[in-house]
Parts: C-alpha cells; structure tokens; sequence
C-alpha cells in the first residue's frame, strides 16, 4: 500500500540515476581515451581564450542580491500556486477571484520595486 | 515499510548525514554550501516516503530553489568570503563539538525513553496537494489572503534595507 503512493516518483528516481549515471560514465570515457600531456597553460582558468585578469573569486556587484531577495518572495508565491492550479478544477470561479487578489497585493510589491528603481541596472 | 522504500529510506538518510557532515567539516565555504543543496534536496526526498508530496514540493521550490541562491549569493557578494585569504574554519571546534555531542545524547535518550508515540488517527489524505488547495481556497481564505500582505511587506523590507546599505 504504501509503495503505491511512491510510485509515480519512480521516474523521478530514475532521472537522477540515469542523470548521475551519465556524468560519471562521461568523465570514465573521457580518462581511459584521453592523452595525458598536462603543462601549466592548461591548468589557468579558461576565459575566452585569453589570458585570465585576475582571480576568478571575485566580489559580484550587491545589486545581484536584491534580485535574489525579490525571487525568494515570488517563489513562495509560486509554492501556493500549485495546489491552487491541482484544486482549480473543482473550486471555479470563486477561486480564481481569490488569487487575483493574492497576486495582486504582490503585485504591488514589485511595482514598489519598480519605482524605488532597485530593479534598475547601474 | 516495504523493501525498496525501506532502501530508499537509508540511502537518502546516509546522503543527508554525509552531506550534512561536508557542510560543517569542508574548508571551501561554497562547497559547503553545495552540499547544503544536496541535503536539503535529500530531506525532500524523505518528505515523499512519508506521502508529504506539497511538503516535498516546498521543499525543493524554497530551500533547495531560492533559499540556497540566497545563500549562495551572499557568499559571492562577500569579499572576504569568497577568497581564500581567511581561514574558513570553525576555531570554537572542540566547545562546538561538545555541544553537538550533548545535544545528540539527550535527543537519543528522549527517543529511547519514549515508550508512547503519539500517531494521528486520520490517515494522510492520498492526494494531500489537492487537498491543501482546497482548504485554502475554501475554509482558510483569509489566512491565504494575509499572507500575501506578509510577503509583501518582507518584499518591501528587503527593498528598503537594500537601498540603505547600498546609498
């Protein structure tokens, strides 16, 4: 009993098998075919063909971590959406009214975002 | 629990204790915090052996999702952390491992000296996400309603925060 709620997951877990799977057969493939003539121009990071400036530990630009803030939001907003999308259909109009309104009063937080200009790149 | 379940059960539970393990031991902060994703991907997984399907849902969409980018990002954006000029490691190592160590034996012996679990008599509803969606659009409405207003004011926090660090 307890498996048959399981078992749509199985595919699922077949995926990452198979996913996994892949990379490591790749990376064993390409070991036993591949020459060996390691030199240390090869061991730099690769950045277009030229010559790397620099560290490749750089400090990005703050402005990315507002971004990643506002997504968190809207990705909660997203967790909701789904079991309203799955109940959608024996629910009607009634519901569909009611996300509106859930949509919209964030709606307004990004249009505050929008005007305080944090979305704007400097 | 049957079989496979049962091995699922103990191959995710090893993932989430190695990875777990990697979180606090490796040197490399960003390393840590990929194996952090892998963990709390793993604990999804526990969620759906349990028939919590919204629960592993969640989990991934928040904390595997948003919550580790998060992470991850203010790793990146911090100078100091991203580079390897500063040791990384916890010094507190041994006080830190004493009281992890203690924290353990006493929920162990909680567990072990619980006689009675309690269980809910209603078993999980099979489709638990079609559930919750009509419970939330039908008896709790106005909790659904208010928390878009919480998001909205921690999106507005978060916007007037960031602004007075960056001006």
């Amino acid at each position: 009993m307890k498996g048959f709620y399981v078992a749509p997951y199985l595919s699922i877990l077949i995926f990452i098998v198979i996913g996994i799977g892949l990379v490591l057969f790749t990376f064993f493939l390409a070991r036993l075919i591949r020459p060996s003539h390691p030199y240390p121009a090869k061991t730099i990071n690769y950045e277009c063909a030229e010559l790397p400036i620099g560290d490749s530990w750089i400090q990005f630009n703050p402005r990315f971590y507002i971004f990643a803030l506002i997504f968190v939001i809207f990705d909660v907003e997203a967790v909701f959406l789904f079991p309203w999308a799955v109940a959608f259909g024996q629910l009607g109009l009634y519901a569909l009214i009611e996300m509106v309104i859930f949509i919209l009063i964030l709606f307004y937080g990004l249009y505050y975002a929008w005007k305080q200009g944090v979305l704007k790149w400097v | 629990m049957d079989a496979p379940v049962s091995l699922v059960f103990w191959i995710l539970s090893f993932i989430i204790i190695v990875s777990a393990f990697m979180v606090v031991s490796l040197k490399n902060i960003f390393h840590c915090a990929l194996f952090l994703i892998l963990c709390l991907f793993s604990v999804a997984g526990i969620y759906l052996l349990l028939n919590a399907e919204f629960l592993a849902a969640a989990q991934v969409l928040i904390y595997v999702g948003a919550v580790s980018i998060l992470m991850i990002f203010a790793i990146m954006l911090t100078s100091q952390l991203a580079s390897k000029r500063i040791s990384q490691t916890n010094e507190n190592k041994l006080v830190a491992f004493f009281v992890c160590l203690m924290f353990g034996l006493s929920t162990l012996v909680l567990i072990a000296n619980t006689h009675v679990w309690r269980y809910s008599a209603q078993a999980l509803p099979e489709a638990n996400v079609l559930t919750i969606g009509k419970y939330l659009m039908t008896d709790f409405m106005l909790p659904f309603e208010v928390v878009s207003v919480l998001l909205l004011a921690a999106m507005i926090g978060a916007i007037v925060l960031a602004r007075k660090e960056t001006s």
